[in-house]
């Protein structure tokens, strides 16, 4: 019984995991080739819910309004990123800070104008509708293992884009040395371009895959966006390898954590103790991995800088 | 027998498969000018960073008086009297010539771990940064902002917080670069008024200023010290000529 | 000069000064408490540009000494302990030791990674408090009333209440002038500056940094101790790290390392803030794209500002 669990909540860690690193991918390359701290990619998550809310709800087919959604994504993403983000790179990062702070407060809002303050829901799609049992005893969402499938898809896509492309070797070099490319002669400005637009699409495709699970509504990026950070953080700065590994291990601990945190405390406390230091330290576990991590590596598991 | 000032053993610094500074032994005596010459690239900074504590070594082991100080970092050999200047001017901008100078005094004199009274109102630390001020004939600009300095004159104003700060080692990286003729024998008189008072290590592509300074030069190629001695014998050195000063002078 | 440099607080600080004895507040507490919440901030806020504008740390979890100052009230106000003399300090300590242990590990990453490790430990304190189920978890807590001084129930008024936060605004501000101009502060601004230079003439800087973030947290928990007896209420909403942002909002529309910045940011926003949600529900719709037009176009906030309109210089 508690064994099912486990595998249970092991799925669920990974799916976090998986979520993630979609957010997490393009966020470590802005942080790490532009050196520029973008708190407003939590907003490019929830735009993404929102876009395939919307577009589900027009063609009436979760998947036309995903292939409609992701465009309109990354049209979104570039647009930002020429009015405003493209006018901060060579800013200081508390500059970067306010701005995208002041972005984040008005998307946030503006989507509560648009599509009201009430969270909306979208159909999990009818075919991957219902759950499979994977094991005796363990039944589980067919849409979450999609999701899982499908970040896992993109990670190795990714992984092949980011070594096996010149358009990825370039992003890796401007990770590791930004200065260095551009003395190449490499347009470093439509690098950021692309690197910023993928980033955002990555993020509301992210958004889009989670609409049926989760309910969409303002703010839903805020949280996740720390847990990106941190992600980022642990993983090292401008690697996609790292931020692939951290997501993971900050899917699967913070899900773990919560779950089985109490009942494993139980062995060193009693059991009205066990459950509520569990509980108070089972949503802190990935901050205190992250200060760990840092402690002993203050530039991440995977730092691309030398 | 007495001990040398600074004693370089071993001295590497690799970055990745490149030896930068490759195995580099000296000894420098107390209140010698040492000056270190050689073509660009041959680890002259890179050196002056080690022994600064600004970049670990590799490997090899520092003296300063007899004490090993390898494990020091910058700031810690600061305090235990190795000062130095940058190749690129390094001063705060925005703060008055006096109190740049004055803050390399704070630093030696007593506990900066004070949170009371104006710093900037301490006679004890403007008497002496004025004094430095004017050891480099910078006085008439104590209280113009830092930044607003010539070019020569960042390169007296950086002097002189290295004099404030009780070096016992100077460490000078192309004190002259970028100065013009007049500024450039201000600074060379300067030097030469130093000689003699303080250890100080130098590196200088002005040729001029380094045979008629230093005690003794250092020729460093690719990492190497392939010779040290007086400057009469490192002008007469065959290898040396090849090397470096053949290139340069033809 | 000298005489130009002190206009701007001595204004701001009559301001505050008078504005309770002008027109009748007695019927009109709500504009004595919207600057009693101002003053509050402002202390938050001078606090933050100690590690932001002089220390030029980018923190981003400042919140959480601002919850931490409230939470010493709510606890300790759970178990019958409503003496100041015993909350304040409690509160005071417990900040400086967050700020300690905290510091000590952020201190040794820098730029993006401060940033990003700061915010962590924001949430950390922030979901410690969710866990705090005795103290009302999510939820938080109703106060039983305002801090007893010395036994007297003297802040229940809230007139009182007011003068206690100016005076308590007046000694932050002093000290922290005195902080920066000190041989303690000028090392700070030095390494601002350039650190490698005051490493170079012998400052080992982390221990400088580490102090400048205690004391910083120290201040701001003295804040929270100031928030939790206005609103007579503790949540874990004080800590949040958008809560943080606005922290930083505010030091940066006043003006990076004036200290007088910081206390025209923090009211201009909450005025803003005010004000705005007086004509709209939806009055970040509005402050949103103000922050970005800032920082697009006004650099160096108010203070700035202030600064081209009098020819005042560097407002150190």
């Amino acid at each position: 019984m508690s064994l099912t669990l486990l595998y249970v909540q092991t799925l669920n860690g990974l799916q976090l995991g998986v979520l993630l690193f979609l957010i997490a991918a393009g966020l470590t390359l802005v942080f790490g080739v532009m050196d520029f701290v973008n708190l407003a990619h939590g907003v490019q998550y929830m735009i993404g819910a929102y876009l395939a809310a919307m577009f589900t709800a027009l063609t009436g087919n979760f998947f036309f309004g995903l292939a409609l959604a992701l465009p309109s994504a990354l049209l979104f993403g570039l647009l930002l990123e020429f009015f405003i983000f493209r006018h901060l790179y060579a800013r200081d990062h508390l500059d970067q800070v306010l701005a995208t702070f002041g972005i984040i407060l008005t998307l946030n809002q503006a989507v509560k104008v648009i599509w009201g303050a009430a969270p909306l829901s979208v159909p999990i799609p009818e075919i991957f509708s219902g759950s499979v049992v994977l094991m005796p005893g363990l039944l589980y969402p067919v849409w979450r293992l999609v999701i899982i499938a499908s970040g896992l898809a993109i990670a190795l896509l990714l992984g092949i884009l980011v070594t096996k492309t010149r358009i990825g070797m370039l992003v890796r070099a401007g990770a590791t040395n930004a200065p260095m490319v551009s003395a190449l002669g490499v347009d470093i400005g439509r690098l950021f371009m692309i690197v910023f637009g993928f980033g955002a699409m990555l993020a509301g495709f992210a958004g889009a895959m989670v609409a049926p699970i989760l309910s969409v509504e303002p703010g839903m990026g805020d949280n996740l966006l720390i847990l990106t950070f941190v992600v980022i953080v642990i993983g090292g700065i401008g690697s996609i390898r790292g931020a692939f590994i951290a997501a993971l291990m900050v899917g699967l601990v913070d899900t773990l954590g919560r779950s089985f945190g109490p009942s494993i405390l139980r062995a060193f406390l009693d059991p009205a103790a066990a459950a509520q230091t569990g509980r108070a330290l089972a949503p802190m576990l990935i901050y205190i991995l992250m200060a760990a991590v840092l402690f002993f590596r203050p530039a991440g598991l995977f730092p691309a800088k030398k | 027998m007495t001990v040398p000032m600074l004693e370089l053993r071993h001295i590497r610094k690799n970055f990745g498969a490149l030896n930068v500074t490759d195995d580099v032994s000296l000894t420098i005596p107390r209140h010698e000018l040492h000056a270190m010459i050689g073509p660009n690239g041959a680890g002259k900074t890179t050196l002056i960073h080690q022994i600064s504590g600004l970049l670990p070594s590799n490997s090899g082991t520092l003296l300063l008086n007899g004490e090993d100080i390898t494990a020091l970092d910058l700031p810690q050999r600061a305090r235990k009297g190795i000062v130095r200047s940058f190749q690129i001017t390094s001063i705060l901008p925005h703060f008055s010539t006096l109190e740049n100078v004055a803050l390399a005094v704070q630093a030696r004199s007593g506990s900066s771990f004070r949170f009371f009274g104006r710093a900037d109102r301490e006679a004890v630390l403007n008497d002496a940064a004025l004094a430095a001020l004017t050891e480099v004939g910078l006085q008439d600009r104590a209280n113009l902002r830092a930044g607003l300095l010539s070019h020569g004159e960042k390169r007296q104003l950086e002097l002189a917080i290295a004099l404030a700060a009780q070096p016992s080692v100077l460490l000078l990286d192309e004190p002259l670069a970028g100065t013009g003729p007049e500024e450039s024998a201000v600074l060379t008189d300067l030097l030469r008024r130093l000689k003699g008072r303080l250890t100080i290590v130098l590196i200088e592509h002005d040729m001029e200023a380094v045979f008629s300074l230093a005690d003794r030069i250092s020729v460093l190629v690719y990492g190497k010290i392939i010779a040290t001695d007086t400057p009469q014998a490192i002008r007469d050195n065959p290898e040396v000529r090849t090397a470096y000063l053949g290139e340069e002078t033809a | 000069m000298i005489m130009r440099r002190e206009i701007l607080p001595l204004s701001i600080f009559l301001a505050f000064a008078v504005l309770p004895l002008l027109g009748n507040f007695g019927s009109d507490a709500f504009i004595l408490s919207i600057v009693t919440r101002v003053m509050i901030f402002a202390i938050a806020a001078v606090s933050l540009d100690l590690i932001l504008g002089y220390g030029a740390l980018v923190s981003f979890g400042h919140a959480a000494f601002l919850g931490i100052g409230a939470y010493a009230v709510g606890i300790l106000s759970a178990h019958g302990i409503r003496e100041a003399a015993i909350q304040i300090p409690a509160a005071l300590i417990v900040s400086a030791l967050f700020a300690l242990l905290t510091g000590a590990i952020s201190l040794r990453t820098k730029g993006i990674y401060f940033i990003m490790i700061t915010l962590a430990f924001g949430q950390m304190a922030y979901f410690f408090a969710v866990s705090l189920a005795a103290y009302g978890g999510d939820d938080g807590m109703t106060l039983p009333g305002r801090s007893l001084f010395f036994g007297y129930d003297i802040a229940q008024s809230e007139r009182a209440f007011y003068f206690l936060v100016f005076a308590c605004l007046i000694a932050v501000y002093a000290a922290c002038r005195m902080i920066v101009t000190s041989r303690f502060g000028r090392v700070i601004r030095g390494a601002r500056e350039n650190p490698q230079r005051m490493e170079a003439i012998g400052f080992s800087l982390f221990a400088y940094q580490l102090t400048i973030y205690v004391i910083a947290g120290t201040l701001c928990g003295l804040a929270g101790f100031l928030l939790a007896n206005q609103t007579q209420f503790v949540s874990p909403a004080y800590m949040t790290w958008q809560r943080s942002g606005e922290l930083i909002v505010m030091v940066l529309l006043g003006g990076l390392g004036s200290l007088n910045g910081a206390i025209l940011g923090a009211a201009a926003f909450l005025l803003l803030e005010e004000g705005l949600s007086h004509f709209t529900e939806y009055w970040k719709l509005y402050f949103g794209p103000f922050l970005v037009l800032v920082v697009l176009f006004a650099r160096g906030g108010l203070m700035g500002g202030f600064k081209r309109l009098t020819g005042t210089g560097d407002g150190r």
